[in-house]
Parts: C-alpha cells; sequence; structure tokens
C-alpha cells in the first residue's frame, strides 16, 4: 500500500462539508495538491478557507467528506498527519508571556528536535525573519507584524513536508510580505507541499501552482492563475464620468475594446471592464471620445479578487459578507 | 522528506517517554509565566498572608478552641483555604490559553495531547507549593508549630499536595467550563468562598448554629482541615460529638481528593476534546 502513496496527491479532499446547526459552512469541497506545489485558496472573508485549513490540519473534523494528507486520512490517522505537517494559523497563535525565542524552542522540543537542535533552529529562524534583535522580548511587547512572522517562523520549526498557511501575509508591510515570498519559494523548491488561503489574487498568483477560489463554502473555480487570469481579465480599464446619464455611452463605447461586458457603477460613477490584450490606455480615450463621453479619469489596473468574483459568480464580494 | 516524532513508528517506551517530555515541556512554559508575570501568584500569596494577620490578630482574640492555640489551629484552614482558591488562577490560565489560539498551535504539533492538561496541573501544583512555603513560613512566625513528628510531618504535607493537585484538576476543569477569567472569578466567589468559610477553618465547628454546623461538619473542606492539623499534631478542636467524617478525617480527606480527581479529570479530557475543536 506505502508502494502507491507517492504516486498520489499529497493533498486531497473529496466532498468535505462543515456545519454549525443546519448552516453548511463548507459543502462538497474537492482539492488536490500533487507533492512539491503550492495550491492558492483564495476567498474573502468567511468564505471557508479558514474551516478547510483546521479540517487539514485536524484541528476540526468535517461532517462530511474525508481528507488525506501526506498519505494520511486526517480524521482516523490525525497523529500521523501532525507528525508531517506545519501550520501558521490565521490567529497568531503564539504564547504571549514568553519570549521569541522560548517560543520556537518550545515547539522544536514539542517536534521532538532535541534541546540542541531546537536551539540553533530557533536562532535560525530568529535571524531569517529579522527578529534576532527581539528575540528574548516578551511576545506581549510584540507589534502585530513581529507576532505574525513570529508564529511564520513556528510554523516552519520542523521543516514538515506539507505546510499549511492560513492568511501568512496579512498584516505583514511589503517588505516582510516579499521576505516571506522569497523563503516561501526556497522552501517548495526543496520539495514541500504547501497550501495556503489569501484574499488577495495577486498573492495567489505570485507563489501558486494551482488556485482554487472558495465562495460561500464552496469551490467556485479552480485552475493554474494563468488560466484563472484569462477567465477573470489581467487589466481591468476604470473609466470615472461626470455625470450618471452617460454611464450608458461609456458602457457601449468600452464593449468592442473589453473581453467580457463592461460593468457600471451608478454610485461610484465608474464603468469597469477587462480588457483585451493589446488594448492601450490611448485607444480606450479615443472610443470614448468618439462616443463623446466626457471622462473624468480613466485608468488601467491589475484585477483584484473583487474583479474576479465579479466575474466568475456575477456578484462582488461585499454582496457574500451581507448574505452570510 | 522525513515525517517528525510520528508516535505511531516507535515503541511505546519511546511513545511514553515522548508524552512525559511533551508534559515536561509545557509544565516549564506554564512556570515560566510565572516568573514573567508574578502578579499571577498574589491570590496565593499574598491574600492568604492576610487572612494569617487577620486572624491571628483581630478575629483571634474573639475565637476560642478547646486544646491549644488558636495561632496553631488557623494554619490547616489557612493552608486548605488558599488551595481552594487556586482553583481560579488555574482556571483563568486555561481558559486564556484557549481563547488566543495557543492551543491551536500545540493541537497542530506532533505531541500528546493530554500534555497541555497534564503540563497545566503539574505547572500549578508546583507554583501553588511555592505559595505554600510562603505561607509556612509566615505561619512559624506567628507561632505555628508542626507537633506531632517527622513521619506525620511528611504525611502531612503529602496530603497537602495531594489536595493541592486535586484542586489544580478541578480547576482546569472549571477553565474548560467557564472559558472566561470573570466567569471564574464567579464561581470562586459563590461557590468556593462560602465552602471554605462555612467549615472549620476559622471557627471550630461546635461554636455554629445547628444545622450550619451539620453542614460544616459534613463539608469535605472540613475534613481535609482536621485531616492536616491531625498530622501536623495541631489542636482539632474537635466535639466529642463530632459527624463521621471529622471523626476519620485522614482516610476521609484521601478519599475527597480521589472523588475529585477521578470526577475531574475525565471530565476535563472529555471537555477539552469538545472545547478546543470548534
Amino acid at each position: 500500500m506505502t508502494v502507491h502513496r507517492t504516486n498520489l496527491p499529497t493533498i486531497s479532499a473529496a466532498g468535505l462539508g462543515k456545519r454549525y446547526g443546519d448552516r453548511w459552512v463548507l459543502r462538497d469541497v474537492d482539492l488536490d495538491v500533487a507533492a512539491g506545489t503550492v495550491l492558492g485558496l483564495l476567498g474573502p472573508n468567511g468564505a471557508g478557507k479558514t474551516t478547510t485549513v483546521r479540517i487539514l490540519t485536524t484541528l476540526l473534523r468535517p461532517d462530511e467528506g474525508s481528507a488525506r494528507v501526506a498519505g494520511y486520512d486526517v480524521a482516523t490517522e490525525d497523529a500521523r498527519v501532525r507528525a508531517r505537517i506545519g501550520l501558521a494559523g490565521q490567529a497568531a497563535t503564539v504564547d504571549e508571556l514568553l519570549s521569541g525565542r522560548a517560543n520556537l524552542e518550545l515547539v522544536g522540543t514539542l517536534y521532538k528536535l532535541g534541546r540542541r537542535a531546537a536551539r540553533a533552529r530557533a536562532d535560525e529562524l530568529l535571524e531569517r525573519f529579522s527578529l534576532s534583535d527581539a528575540a528574548d522580548r516578551l511576545v506581549r511587547t510584540y507589534s502585530g507584524g513581529m507576532r505574525r512572522r513570529l508564529d511564520l517562523a513556528a510554523s516552519l520549526v520542523a521543516t514538515a513536508p506539507v505546510l499549511f498557511l492560513d492568511e501568512p501575509t496579512t498584516g505583514l508591510d511589503p517588505r516582510s510580505r516579499g521576505e516571506l515570498w522569497d523563503v516561501l519559494r526556497e522552501l517548495v523548491a526543496g520539495g514541500t507541499t504547501l497550501l495556503l488561503t489569501t484574499q488577495y489574487l495577486e498573492e495567489a498568483d505570485r507563489l501558486a501552482d494551482r488556485i482554487a477560489v472558495i465562495d460561500a463554502g464552496r469551490v467556485i473555480a479552480r485552475g493554474t492563475p494563468a488560466e484563472l487570469k484569462a477567465r477573470v481579465g489581467g487589466e481591468r480599464v476604470v473609466v470615472t464620468l461626470r455625470s450618471e446619464d452617460q454611464l450608458a455611452a461609456a458602457a457601449g463605447a468600452l464593449a468592442p475594446l473589453a473581453a467580457e461586458p463592461p460593468h457600471s457603477d451608478p454610485g461610484a460613477l465608474e464603468v469597469t471592464a477587462p480588457v483585451t490584450n493589446g488594448t492601450t490606455l490611448l485607444g480606450v480615450v479615443r472610443a470614448l471620445d468618439e462616443a463623446d463621453v466626457a471622462a473624468a479619469d480613466v485608468g488601467l489596473r491589475s484585477a483584484t479578487l473583487d474583479d474576479a468574483f465579479l466575474t466568475l459568480t456575477g456578484h462582488a464580494t461585499d454582496d457574500l459578507k451581507e448574505a452570510a | 522528506m522525513t515525517a517528525l516524532a510520528d508516535p505511531t513508528t516507535v515503541s511505546l517506551a519511546t511513545r511514553f517517554r515522548w508524552a512525559v517530555g511533551d508534559c515536561l515541556a509545557l509544565t516549564r512554559r506554564n512556570l515560566t509565566h510565572v516568573r514573567h508575570v508574578p502578579e499571577k501568584l498574589i491570590d496565593v500569596t499574598l491574600q492568604p498572608l492576610m487572612f494569617v494577620l487577620l486572624f491571628a490578630y483581630v478575629f483571634g482574640g474573639a475565637i476560642h478552641v478547646s486544646g491549644g492555640s488558636y495561632h496553631e489551629y488557623l494554619m490547616g484552614g489557612i493552608v486548605v483555604q488558599t488551595l481552594a482558591f487556586a482553583v481560579m488562577g488555574t482556571a483563568v490560565g486555561l481558559a486564556d490559553d484557549i481563547r488566543n489560539g495557543v492551543i491551536d498551535r500545540f493541537r497542530s504539533l506532533p505531541m500528546a495531547r493530554s500534555a497541555v492538561l497534564a503540563g497545566r496541573a503539574l505547572a500549578d501544583t508546583l507554583s501553588n507549593l511555592i505559595a505554600l512555603a510562603v505561607l509556612v513560613i509566615a505561619g512559624l512566625i506567628v507561632g505555628w508549630r508542626i507537633d506531632d513528628g517527622a513521619g506525620s510531618a511528611i504525611a502531612g504535607f503529602a496530603l497537602v499536595l495531594l489536595f493541592a493537585y486535586a484542586m489544580t484538576w478541578a480547576g482546569i476543569l472549571l477553565g474548560l467550563l467557564v472559558r472566561t477569567p470573570d466567569a471564574a472569578q464567579g464561581f470562586v466567589f459563590v461557590v468556593i468562598f462560602p465552602l471554605t468559610f462555612v467549615a472549620n477553618t476559622f471557627v471550630s465547628t461546635p461554636d455554629l448554629p445547628s444545622g450550619l454546623r451539620q453542614v460544616a461538619e459534613w463539608n469535605p473542606i472540613s475534613a481535609v482541615v482536621a485531616a492536616v492539623r491531625d498530622l501536623f499534631g495541631n489542636p482539632s478542636g474537635l466535639p466529642a460529638d463530632a459527624a463521621w467524617p471529622l471523626q476519620h478525617a485522614v482516610p476521609v480527606a484521601i478519599g475527597w481528593c480521589l472523588v475529585i480527581l477521578a470526577v475531574s479529570v475525565p471530565l476535563a479530557v472529555r471537555r477539552y476534546r469538545v472545547a478546543t475543536a470548534r
């Protein structure tokens, strides 16, 4: 049986479901992550990302379906799973009343690294996450970003073959974010399998080999970043108007240049559309001019999670939060 | 890549060694908290010292016990009361751990799940004993003595240790049930406080009105207090017609400690699984 394990995906979930009372927070979730690859689980707050991670890391039992991590069932072989995973949860789960160093040494001890190795590993990680200067201070005195970095360091103490990071860059400044991305790329190049959740399309794009978009507890789209971006559209043209009665004219002018029908927002006096390859800002301005549309502002920006949701579900992420 | 600390691939002896190591690592962690935040020990150090002074010098003059000095009588009561109040510190500590997510970190690691509770029990028992040492020194200063020989004194301290351990587990169960520090405090005030006062802790039971006297004499706290006094050779203040538990205080006290453990440990373990798997 072990012979076949190497051919199986490192993380696989089939029909995962979790409910609280009558409310399903997760339903019919299937996931497959091949060894040494990165899956980005992309979705807004409350979509079910954390619930998925908690099930896959044995913290939570699913009400439906099953999952295997590193070849073992998360429900029935949970101790074996825990011996093969690292986790950085969404809330920074570090001990406030210990120093940063003591936190990492404790985790190393619990991974049975041995005292000396645990200490060496703690030093190494403190250095890598720019925490050496604060190593012996109580975590209580750390800033939010420092806690987050320590939490991530804690998940890497044992260089586990499978790593789960729940919104790892939330609360990090851009520099720390870039540094973390470098660390993660290095780990994956070394054979680590990574599942990370994020609210940022850009982050999933930069790091993930495959992306699963999750919405209201269900996977609504999956594919490589390129496939998903092709569906969602890479760049958006945003036209801001001076008055509401020009919305229709602007949408009409943009339609021939857009990959999908333009979306009008009367509140913001904006028309947004994913542009096709080769469309330039100049072309957009010219088209608007020909349609006699007086725009207050015309710009291009890259697609956001909101754009992705708009395209994939037909509704924006904000509607989702209100519905939940 | 290799697996880390997979408990299913090693011998039973190694697994046991790992579990003990996990428990000690968490014990050390909890004791480090006390070192960094010594205020945590105020409940079990300053407060009992205040009671010693209050009862020895303010109320003591008005309370009489048969067969000896009130200062000697007092200490057994305050030692037991202190340990009963200590359930609050344990409950608060555990409720805090669950609330701020540290338990999630532990639960995702390849460690013995029992270590979180066992480490808490061991650490809190040890820190409560440190507090007791302070109390004993204060007792010696106000005139308390162990009057019954070394063997009996050792038995006395062993009983105190057993009671401290049992109370820690009661505190763990409380922390898992209430989940907030305020509620733990409320429970101690409403339940533990009367329990330690409607007893032979500070007064001898014949001085109590009928009805209350029976409650006090059957109160488990009274049995433990009477047993501690008995083993330390302090005046017992026991009337000739004391209720059965007080006549057999030592075995009854041990029995109560074992009952508390037999109830608290399995309930706490079960509650821990439920409370943390949300």
